[in-house]
């Protein structure tokens, strides 16, 4: 019997997760649940909020804006954490295989950015992404060639990417195309400021891989990036997962990047929330944008953790049958 | 038949160290071969080169002919088995199984018949669908064997696979190799520190010493005629006399040995006389009776009387140490009602010890450093210098 079926150990876990549990009782459960009462007031003039329970702040949600602000955020916040974890792998694995006293040299140079303010650190990209910087005209050939390519696709395609809001179907306005106030801005700043958040559980991840697993795959005919691809990146998945969570969960409610390097161009919900709480005093309005938020994400985090836990059952089951399939006899 | 797999003046420096120096093997097709040396020898930097992880300093590498010491490992139809199985922990022993056959692209059922072949081979279709962490250190063991066949390899290099199994599943294995081994007809190579897997598995042995073959020969040729002091104590346990040859006549001579006596041996490479020799009598060789031999088991030659020192049990063998003159021998005496002496000998007595001149084999490389391989005897207790 485990211990915690037993009325001591039963006792003695619970006074040992006491207080932990009530620190998040009371500093995450209670909060979360007061966010998502004040959705159901209405807001009073001064900022505060209002006595009586109506369904006014939710109805004020109809708001044309939002769908795409959602949208966009959720997009920009999916394209930063792909980035972060696909810079991050290559990264990871290089600095595991070096040698063992380099490895700690390199974790410092990783945390280094945090000695500064990160809103210095944001407020210096400004710079860099100045209109008549070197970044800027990096940017101008890269959209050159977009276009390029966009024109070479089939008008379908052309017709998908414009309404998925990943493409544009006007040409190239070099006065208008600054990466600075741009959503260009916010995602290279975004990756660039939550890059040290993938990359460490994922080189923490890597740092216990057994590479001698990847010359066991060369051995037996794999080349190096199917290799890394079916061997080296599963074997690391944990990592990965903490990673994405890292910078996900700062990405959708990112305000700080999108507020200085966005403009009007980038307004994320993280901006929004921020408007109506502070600026329009609406409390209630900005509560129920952020459980909007958070429901929209954990919606399809719910999805694919019963998928997955799906999946894993049907391979129980697939094991459990060639298991009875040795006995003879044995029905399935 | 000319020789499948032609190693030709290989040789591998790591800095200052050579750890494989200018070796050259032919290994034949569908034989199973084994390296075997002492712990840094360099068997596993030989390894590593035959299966494109290392690349040689100079040298080079045939397979069937075609030059393959610059091809990349995945483009040689050779497989390692890794000392620790290297099974992938996140596929189940059928994904690992299939890993080569997917990556050359074959159709599914192709795969699925194949890796059930190689499965029912080993007989673990039952745990077909169990991840390398459920299953046991024998039965990685053997996935990873399969693994390595199921595409058909030209040669399999297999480095201390056992190492890592207790002693009766190691026992097991050997026999499981070598059974597996007759079946799929690929050529082994297979690398041991441990005399007697690669004794009992091989066709022929490669003894390596500090990065050179030393000897290159079938299992019984290796013990019974080492080349060297090196095999010779490497192989096995012996003893050495240093002598002056003082008469040879025909196929015999005579050896003076300082502070022993007079040993007759065969003269097989018809040395002369006032040559200085070295003489390699195993253990087990030596006879050691209370009473004098009769003339016609020992000839009447090499019989010495000397003094029971010091008496080993070691199960299947009693080891004796015993004095004659100023030379401690050692002899392995089985147990046996039907041994000619059935007095027990103890401490101290006063016995026979006595072997046929063809038992003593006559070492051409001699060197001082190998003769510390060779067991000695217990000493008394050293008193403890206290500090
Ligand atoms: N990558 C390496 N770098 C430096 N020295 C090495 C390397 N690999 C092996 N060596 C050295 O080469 C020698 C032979 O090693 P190895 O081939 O592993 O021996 P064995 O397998 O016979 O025990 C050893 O002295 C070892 O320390
Ligand atoms: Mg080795």
């Amino acid at each position: 019997m485990k211990p915690s079926n037993t009325r001591k150990g039963f006792f003695a876990e619970g006074v040992l997760t006491a207080p932990s549990f009530l620190w998040l009782a009371l500093f995450f459960a209670v909060p979360t649940l007061i966010v998502v009462s004040f959705t159901f007031h209405g807001h009073t003039p001064n900022g505060g909020v209002a006595e009586s329970w109506s369904l006014v702040t939710w109805r004020a949600l109809a708001d044309p804006d939002y769908p795409s602000i959602i949208w966009r955020t959720l997009r920009i916040s999916v394209e930063v954490t792909l980035w972060c974890i696909l810079l991050s792998l290559p990264c990871a694995y290089a600095i595991a295989r070096m040698d063992k006293r380099r490895r700690p040299l390199i974790a410092a140079a990783i945390m280094l950015p945090f000695w500064t303010s990160f809103v210095v650190r944001v407020f210096a990209w400004r710079t860099m992404l100045h209109p008549d910087g070197w970044l800027q005209s990096c940017y101008l050939s890269y959209l050159r060639c977009c276009e390029w390519l966009f024109n070479c696709l089939p008008a379908f395609l052309q017709h998908a990417l414009t309404g998925l809001g990943l493409a544009s179907p006007e040409p190239l306005d070099p006065a208008l195309a600054t990466a600075l106030d741009s959503e260009v801005a916010v995602v290279l700043v975004s990756v660039y400021s939550f890059l040290p958040f993938a990359l460490m559980p994922i080189y923490s991840a890597a740092e216990k891989f057994d590479f001698s697993l990847m010359e066991a795959a060369r051995d037996l005919g794999a080349n190096s990036f199917y290799a890394f691809r079916k061997i080296f990146v599963p074997c690391i998945r944990q990592g990965i997962v903490s990673a994405v969570l890292m910078v996900f969960i700062p990405a959708i409610g990112s305000y700080v990047i999108p507020q200085m390097l966005g403009g009007t161009n980038c307004v994320l919900i993280g901006n929004k929330i921020f408007m109506r709480a502070i600026q329009n005093r609406n409390i209630p309005h900005a509560s129920a944008l952020a459980t909007l938020m958070a429901v929209s994400v954990l919606v399809p985090m719910a999805l694919t953790v019963w998928w997955r836990a799906r999946q894993k059952a049907r391979d129980k089951k697939k094991a459990d049958i060639g298991m009875a399939a040795q006995i003879p006899g044995a029905t399935v | 038949m000319s020789d499948f797999l032609v190693i030709d003046k290989v040789s591998k420096q790591f800095g200052a160290l050579t750890a494989v120096d200018s070796v050259s093997l032919g290994i034949k097709k569908g034989e199973f071969f084994s390296l075997l040396g002492p712990s840094g020898c360099g068997k596993t930097t030989l390894l590593r080169m035959l299966g494109g992880f290392e690349t040689p300093d100079s040298g080079r590498i045939y397979l069937d002919g075609k030059d393959i010491t610059d091809l990349p490992p995945n483009q040689r139809r050779v497989h390692t088995i890794f000392q620790n199985y290297a099974l992938f922990p996140t596929m189940t022993v059928r994904e690992n199984i299939a890993f080569p056959l997917r990556i050359a692209k074959l159709p599914k059922a192709k795969i699925d018949e194949s890796v059930d072949a190689m499965l029912e081979m080993i007989q673990m279709k039952a745990h077909a669908y169990k991840y390398p962490s459920q299953i046991s250190g024998g039965q990685k063991q053997r996935v990873a064997i399969v693994r390595a066949l199921v595409d058909n390899p030209q040669v399999l290099l297999l480095d201390e696979p056992l190492a890592a199994l207790d002693l009766k599943l190691r026992q097991h294995m050997l026999m499981e190799l070598d059974i597996i081994h007759d079946q799929v007809g690929i050529t082994f190579i297979y690398v041991t520190h441990d005399q007697g897997e690669a004794m009992s598995l091989s066709d022929r042995i490669a003894v390596m010493n500090r990065g050179r073959v030393e000897q290159l020969d079938q299992p019984a040729k290796i013990y019974e005629a080492p080349i060297s002091s090196f095999v010779a104590a490497f192989i096995g346990d012996t003893n050495f006399f240093a002598g002056e040859i003082v008469s040879a006549e025909g196929d015999y001579c005579t050896i003076r040995c300082e502070g022993f006596g007079d040993i007759q041996a065969f003269n097989d490479r018809k040395l002369a006389v006032g040559q200085s020799v070295h003489l390699s009598v195993r253990p087990e060789k030596i006879h050691v009776t209370t009473s004098a031999p009769p003339p016609e088991k020992g000839a009447g030659v090499n019989v010495y009387s000397s003094t029971v020192t010091d008496i080993i049990y070691q199960g299947v063998y009693t080891k004796f140490w015993i004095k004659s003159g100023e030379r401690s021998v050692s002899a392995l005496k089985p147990h046996s009602r039907f041994l000619l002496d059935q007095e027990p000998i103890t401490w101290n007595d006063k016995v026979f010890m006595w072997w046929h001149p063809d038992d003593g084999y006559m070492i051409e490389n001699f060197s001082e450093s190998d003769a510390g391989l060779v067991q000695t005897p217990p000493d008394a207790p050293k008193e403890v210098s206290g500090k």
